[in-house]
């Protein structure tokens, strides 16, 4: 109960619905158990009784009653679903604004398919236990007490005659539940390895074919396909198994019924009408028992699903804003970092070590190292992606703490390696960091600049033209000119470029290279690369090593440094002297 | 201050999911026959018995009213004779046991039948597709592909399992009822059965409509399942952007959306219940105030009456089956309709009835007069006359869509020329067996996929039948140890797609330590540019170099580093070959090579 009211707040505002839903369930159920009386009644009073009379009026009252039933089900029905999707509703919007102020700390721990799932299933368990759950108990109990005790008031004996076979049917149901729960996990366990094959089969398909192993991969994937269809089978076999029986003691239920209510109504103890209507309450105590267990598991799953929402909800947000940071309206782009030390997590090495240098306002820097040497990081903490573990970072002298966080990151603009853009319009796309202040032609002047424009120009639908998933496919450089478009639009003081080019190829670089060249005028920049080429004009390169600053200077000085720097350079650079020779 | 409040306008069209799928489609009869084509391998095992039983256990179910109401009622316990009374016990008794024999029967055939049919159509279907060629692949999006395979066979499967069986005895169901209440009491049949259309058109109108809102709720779901998807990955730009407020707008009105939709589909829903009771309801007036009075008029028993109540109560349920399988069916057409689509589509190319195995190639290439086009009016390759010795290295360059690709695709076979032959040894390749060809060529692929698993899995990828001490050897060979060695289990490390365990650079070496397990004759290089540090491009390099040693290579190239060792560089535009020769050769002759070269350096240079 208790992951329940941590959730309180999600639906105790909508309580009203769910007591309303709660009182025309009990409405619905006592009504329901009317119809076996009134056919006591027809039996034993009208018919046997000759009271032809009594028609009209039962016919009248049971018409009266099946229309309150008909109302009250609506309502208990609608009031109970809709109380479940208001919860639901709510709850998605704080989850979405949860995740989008959760840090990058959160989301390197984290896996999209684990946390679509919470949002999807967990939500969803979430609603059904709301809407039914809850309801479908009370009704369960309320039927099986109210019928009860219409039988006890028909003939004690015969009730309890019939009451006979209850337990057994209890412990019937008490198994089931206990052996088709594994069961059906492993359904869905194996449906799942089944899914995850097909989807690495389709999305690795090339990699497949360059090996022809269409073969192979057809036997992986009939093993799982076989495992699969063998797990339904296994569960179709306990069902096979335990609700025939349930329905066969029910059937004995009628067996015992018919032949001791027969001895009775033959020897005078018991009207014929209500043997019959015995027959109609027997069976909703039956089914509602056999459901049971159902709902029981309903229970337990939403209180899973309960616990993994709160595990997102109630995660730590560990990049904070202060009461009244600082909002200036511009940032002149002074980056200085102050003995910066970061480790990402607990048991991690450290990623950057005591880190100091002063960018002014307008410079290039450079930042040279293998992969993960700390270039990324440095730039990831001016943003307040991360905080550091000591040390400060100053932008134009103030700590980065200061910062209203809008403000500090709508200053700085990213391209990165891997350019991720949305489904939605290219336009929509360029104009993604401003979205409400920017007209068309500055977009098109973003694109312009960024090399953009004459391909977007050649696309069917130009700036309209869809982008995703079932949109338009456009290649690596394309992207990555959409997203340089895009860092140009917010007009960014500081400007971080994160290996832009190296993953489109040699002509299309050269042509980035000219984009980016016309973005970094009066701009701080952060240049990361690889290749020397592209950071051979930076006013100062940080050469980095496992987190520390090995070597820096500009490109002429490092040259002769006989550091890192150096063999880097001889390694890109023999190859060059190499073909220049042969070119003379 | 007043520029951090973000400008209120609603953001509700910043991004667009489109749904292109039809949920259901009209009856079409030639598909419904393809379909139940897959069952036709069970026609004579599994599909009898499953109906047979299914017969029998409804039989059963019509007898005991009959045997209840009628005969124990009117019979035995009205006329007091208790003898007969315990013999029609006994009856029922027995009749109840059949019933369970057939209801266990019946549930483990009908699961077995439909599992091992979708199992059948699952297999073909993926089967089917693994044999496409890559234009397939490259004009679908992996989601839609997948939609089809996972998605759409699962929707089938409740029709397979129970849907079509169902059918037939809900219809020997029901006009079992009707002939047995006409047989008791015609007059009141009659007056009973007014309630029939009422609950069809329940069971079909009120269905549609409650059946298309659900349909917007899950279409609602989808988009909105769509962007928590891309929210998810992108959030790092989205915070980098601090565009939090502006997506919260967006998604706050599709959660809106969301809740209205379903509101309106739970509405609909909640008026299905009653409105079904409403109509048993109305049967029910009938039968008490019309059969009171064909009792008291001695027109019928009561046992008559009371039979007549228990079917009544069993009549919605073999109605409302039937408007659940008509549904059903609307959902397999499109489903099938989509399946049906991809099955239909042909592999490229395929084996002439008389192919003839190719087992050891030595890897000479020669294309005579070779004329390609993928669609009629963009020709890819126009005459090309091109040799490759065995165990040369040769480069292909040009910009996007010169040739270089289509080249390396007609060597693999993936097409087959429209016009001249491509011969591997001297062989043309349509003659040959197309496995053995495949066999003995080896793509490496700019962005190597990594499957989930082992380390050692990955490798293995390469040749299946390899050891474990080959595949180490393999990882040796082309220095992919070293990294190896280094990760927490070494090569028992688990990974998976898009881990970050492994940098690029390892994931090239690994698809190389593939390639060298695979042992092909000709490789074909489409060269990473993937972001790659110099120490480990030096790696690369020189694994590279050992990879190559012995076999035919042809690269895809866009380094000159790599480039320049070849043995022979071919120049593409268009087409056409426009020079080829070695490094030194084509430098010389100051073409469009050396063009090529000197823009690189003069990126470099400036």
């Amino acid at each position: 109960m208790h992951i329940f009211k941590k959730l309180k707040d999600f639906y105790w505002p909508y309580r009203r619905n769910f007591y309303l839903s709660l009182l025309f369930i009990a409405i619905v159920t006592a009504i329901t158990v009317v119809y076996p009386i009134i056919l006591q009644i027809t039996i034993d009073d009208v018919v046997l009784g000759n009271q032809y009379n009594l028609i009209p009026i039962i016919s009248a009252g049971f018409v009266i009653l099946m229309i309150i039933k008909g109302i009250a089900n609506f309502l208990q029905q609608y009031l109970g679903d809709l109380f479940g999707v208001q919860t639901v509703f709510r709850m998605r919007n704080s989850l979405y604004q949860k995740l989008q102020r959760l840090s990058f700390t959160y989301y390197d721990n984290a896996r999209t398919g684990d946390l679509m799932s919470r949002l999807t299933a967990d939500v969803e368990g979430i609603r059904f236990f709301l809407s039914a759950g809850v309801g479908q108990f009370l009704r369960v109990v309320l039927l099986i007490v109210i019928s009860l005790a219409v039988m006890f008031a028909y003939s004690i004996p015969l009730a309890l005659v019939t009451m006979v076979s209850m337990p057994f049917l209890a412990v019937v149901v008490y198994r089931f539940d206990r052996r088709v729960h594994p069961a059906f996990r492993n359904i869905r366990t194996s449906l799942g390895v089944l899914n995850t094959r097909v989807q690495e089969n389709i999305s690795g398909m090339n990699t497949v074919k360059s090996l022809s192993r269409e073969d192979f991969e057809i036997d992986r994937f009939t093993d799982n396909n076989s495992t699969y269809r063998d797990n339904y089978i296994f569960t179709s076999k306990v069902w096979a198994k335990f609700f025939p029986l349930m329905e066969l003691i029910g059937n004995i239920c009628m067996v015992v019924l018919i032949s001791y209510g027969g001895y009775l109504v033959i020897s005078g103890q018991l009207e014929l009408g209500a043997l019959v209507a015995f027959f109609s309450l027997v069976s909703y105590i039956l089914g509602p028992l056999s459901n049971l267990g159902f709902i029981i598991n309903m229970f337990s799953q939403a209180k899973a699903s309960g616990e993994r929402l709160l595990e997102v909800l109630e995660a730590k947000e560990d990049i904070k804003q202060l009461e009244q940071p600082i909002g200036t309206r511009q940032i002149s782009g002074h980056v200085t970092f102050d003995r910066v030390s970061l480790q990402y997590a607990k048991d991690d090495d450290m990623a950057l070590k005591e880190i100091s240098f002063d960018a002014p306002p307008g410079k290039i820097i450079g930042l040279v190292g293998g992969t993960g040497s700390g270039k990324t990081s440095i730039t990831q903490l001016m943003t307040r992606f991360y905080e550091p573990t000591s040390g400060d970072i100053y932008i134009d002298g103030k700590p980065v703490q200061d910062y209203n966080l809008r403000t500090l990151r709508q200053h700085i603009g990213f391209v990165l390696q891997e350019a991720f853009l949305f489904s939605t319009t290219i336009k929509e796309n360029i104009a993604y960091g401003n979205p409400d202040n920017v007209s068309f032609d500055q977009i098109v002047d973003a694109a312009k600049r960024a090399q953009a424009h004459d391909f977007i120009m050649e696309l069917p639908n130009q700036y309209d033209t869809l982008l995703g998933e079932r949109g338009m496919g456009l290649s690596g450089g394309q992207k990555q000119r959409i997203a340089i478009a895009r860092a140009l639009l917010i007009d960014p003081s500081i400007l971080i470029l994160d290996d832009a080019t190296s993953a489109v190829d040699m002509q299309t670089e050269v042509k980035i290279q000219k984009a980016l060249k016309e973005v970094m005028k009066n701009r701080t920049t952060f240049i990361i690369a690889h290749r020397i080429s592209s950071v051979k004009h930076a006013d100062e390169i940080l050469v980095l090593d496992e987190g520390e600053i090995a070597e820096r200077g500009t490109h002429d000085f490092l040259l002769r440094n006989g550091g890192l720097y150096q063999r880097i350079y001889d390694i890109q650079y023999q190859d060059q002297k190499a073909i220049m020779r042969s070119a003379q | 201050m007043e520029n951090l409040q973000y400008n209120k306008k609603k953001h509700t069209k910043r991004f667009h999911y489109s749904q292109d799928q039809a949920m259901e489609k009209p009856f079409d009869w030639a598909q419904i026959r393809r379909l139940l084509g897959f069952m036709k391998p069970y026609s004579k095992t599994l599909l009898p018995g499953s109906i047979v039983t299914m017969l029998l256990s409804t039989i059963i179910r019509l007898l005991i009213p009959i045997l209840i109401g009628k005969v124990a009622i009117d019979m035995a316990i009205s006329s007091g004779d208790t003898r007969f009374l315990i013999y029609l016990v006994i009856v029922i008794g027995v009749l109840y046991v059949l019933n369970y024999v057939a209801n266990i029967l019946r549930i483990k055939g009908v699961n077995i039948l439909g599992q091992h049919v979708i199992y059948d159509l699952r297999k073909t279907l993926f089967s089917h597709i693994q044999h496409l060629s890559h234009r397939f692949f490259d004009t679908r999006s992996a989601g839609s592909i997948l939609v089809r395979v996972l998605n759409d066979i699962n929707s089938l499967q409740e029709l397979f399992t129970n849907g079509i069986i169902n059918l037939l005895t809900d219809s020997v169901m029901l006009i079992g009822i009707i002939a047995i209440l006409f047989f008791l009491s015609p007059k009141l049949a009659l007056a009973v059965l007014i309630i029939l259309p009422l609950m069809f058109f329940i069971s079909t109108r009120l269905r549609r409509s409650i059946r298309r809102s659900w349909q917007q709720v899950r279409m609602q779901k989808s988009r909105m399942n769509s962007h928590l998807n891309e929210a998810i990955q992108g959030i790092r730009v989205t915070q980098s952007y601090a565009q939090e407020p502006e997506n919260t707008d967006y998604f706050e009105a599709l959660n809106r959306d969301n809740f209205e939709s379903e509101r309106i589909a739970t509405k609909k829903s909640a008026y299905f219940g009653p409105f079904v009771e409403l109509s048993n309801a109305v049967g029910t007036v009938i039968l008490i105030a019309y059969g009171a009075h064909l009792i008291l008029s001695d027109q019928i028993e009561i046992g008559t009456f009371v039979t007549f109540a228990f079917f009544l109560g069993m009549f919605w349920e073999p109605i409302s089956r039937l408007g659940q399988i008509y549904n059903q069916l609307l959902v397999a057409m499109a489903s099938s309709e989509r399946i049906f689509e991809f099955l239909d589509e042909e592999p490229n190319v395929e084996n002439r009835k008389n192919a003839k195995p190719f087992p050891n190639i030595k890897g000479d290439i020669r294309f005579e007069k070779v004329v390609f086009a993928y669609n009629s009016d963009r020709i890819a390759l126009q005459e090309i006359d091109l040799h490759m010795e065995a165990g040369q290295t040769v480069a292909l360059v040009g910009h996007t869509g010169s040739g270089k690709s289509t080249i390396a695709n007609l060597i693999s076979r993936f097409y087959d020329p429209t016009a001249g032959a491509v011969k591997i040894d001297g062989g043309d390749l349509r003659d040959v067996r197309l496995q053995d060809v495949r066999q003995q060529i080896s793509v490496v692929l700019q962005d190597t996929f990594v499957f989930s698993g082992t380390i050692m899995e990955n490798i293995r990828f390469g040749n299946p039948k390899a050891t474990d001490e080959q595949v180490r050897e393999a990882a040796r060979i082309v220095g992919a140890d070293d990294f190896i060695q280094r990760l927490a289990d070494g090569y028992e490390t688990e990974v998976e797609e898009r881990g970050n365990i492994l940098s690029a650079g390892e994931r090239q070496l690994l698809s190389f330590a593939r390639t060298m397990l695979a042992d092909p004759r000709i490789i074909i290089l489409d060269e990473a540019t993937a972001s790659i540090d110099t120490e480990t491009e030096l790696k690369i390099q020189h694994a590279l170099k050992t990879l190559l040693q012995g076999r035919t290579a042809i690269m895809i190239a866009h380094r000159l580093s790599t480039i320049r060792e070849a043995d022979n560089i071919i120049v593409l535009e268009q087409g056409r070959i426009l020079e080829q020769g070695n490094h030194m050769a084509l430098m010389d002759a100051r073409g469009k090579y050396y063009e090529l070269v000197k823009t690189q350096f003069q990126s470099d240079e400036k």
